[in-house]
């Protein structure tokens, strides 16, 4: 195998779950504030996947006071507590980019029924 | 004592260092390296080591070569290069470099040949700013002048202008050594070094890393 494929895979997380566009996150991400860390949730919608293997990153978008907030976040990234999977929806494309030009009851996402 | 390696870039990843950090990094197959033969102040004016890298067929060294590797004792190696030491006889003929005489942290000089770019415009090989593109402009990417005017009334010697760009050799300087495998023969440094995949690369310790 490729060497290079070899270091990626050992950097990789095993312990991430299967991600959609359009589902509902809780992105439990690790902070530094000087000598402490502590832990921020990031709650939204994952609008995008990019990249393949350890370079692939997820971006999270979240409507916080009215304005749009979007992360995008290295999923093999160590700082990642975890992630859990809220809800699901039914989306008809990969990048859901067009959210961004919608607001209140038109950017709603209609959820998908999981048993 | 100065040393080095002679290598195989890989090519480029990233990895999070640290448990945190992701920063860029080049995988370079790093030895090991052969000392085929010692040169000395008396015999040959200068001190350096030269060394072996990588297998080859036999069938591909040429005899001169192989009278070569056969009085130093060791099987013929693709790439021969010499490092400057201040001492050779700290070295001995047969002796394998690894990947481990560097750690991380250390900094690193890093000699590739870049890849070749062909023929290009002064834009892209010495920067040039360009005339606008649009508004009836009629100088867009040309290199303007090059002094046939009153004065200097004649074109100055090494004038920045269209021509060959790349395939030379160049040095990186002061890159950092992130991690090394010495049981793979590997070596990641962060950031960029010249050179394609598969290219040769020479690693030394860096010579202005003092001032660090």
């Amino acid at each position: 195998m490729n060497v290079i494929d070899m270091l990626e895979r050992e950097q990789m997380r095993m312990d991430v779950p299967y991600l959609r566009p359009g589902d509902k996150l809780r992105v439990h991400y690790r902070i530094r504030e000087g000598q402490k860390v502590r832990t921020q949730v990031f709650e939204g919608v994952l609008i995008a996947k990019k990249g393949g293997g350890v370079r692939s990153t997820i971006t999270v978008r979240k409507v916080s006071f009215g304005i749009g907030v979007e992360r995008t976040f290295p999923v093999h990234s160590p700082l990642i507590e975890k992630i859990d999977v809220v809800s699901r929806s039914k989306v008809r494309r990969a990048k859901l980019y067009y959210l961004r030009a919608l607001r209140g009851k038109a950017a709603r996402l209609k959820e998908l029924r999981t048993h | 004592m100065a040393k080095g390696l002679i290598g195989r870039k890989l090519g480029m990843t990233q990895i999070f260092m640290g448990g945190e950090e992701l920063i860029p990094v080049t995988v370079v197959e790093a030895g090991p390296c052969t000392v085929v033969q010692k040169k000395t102040r008396e015999a040959d004016g200068y001190d350096a080591i030269q060394v072996g890298f990588g297998d080859v067929k036999p069938h591909k060294v040429n005899r001169p070569l192989k009278g070569h590797f056969r009085k130093a004792g060791v099987e013929p190696r693709r790439i021969l290069r010499e490092f400057r030491v201040d001492n050779p006889d700290e070295f001995e003929v047969g002796q394998v470099l690894k990947a481990d005489m560097f750690q991380p942290g250390d900094l690193v000089d890093v000699t590739g040949f870049s890849k070749g770019r062909g023929f290009q415009g002064v834009i892209k090989r010495h920067g040039f700013g360009g005339g606008r593109a649009s508004h009836g402009s009629m100088f867009h990417r040309a290199p303007g002048s090059i002094g046939a005017k009153e004065h200097p009334g004649k074109v100055w010697k090494g004038k920045k202008m269209a021509g060959r760009m790349g395939a030379r050799r160049v040095t990186v300087q002061n890159l950092q050594v992130v991690e090394v495998d010495p049981e793979r023969n590997l070596i990641l440094l962060r950031g960029a070094v010249p050179g394609a995949k598969n290219g040769t690369v020479l690693l030394r310790p860096a010579v202005k890393a003092g001032n660090r």
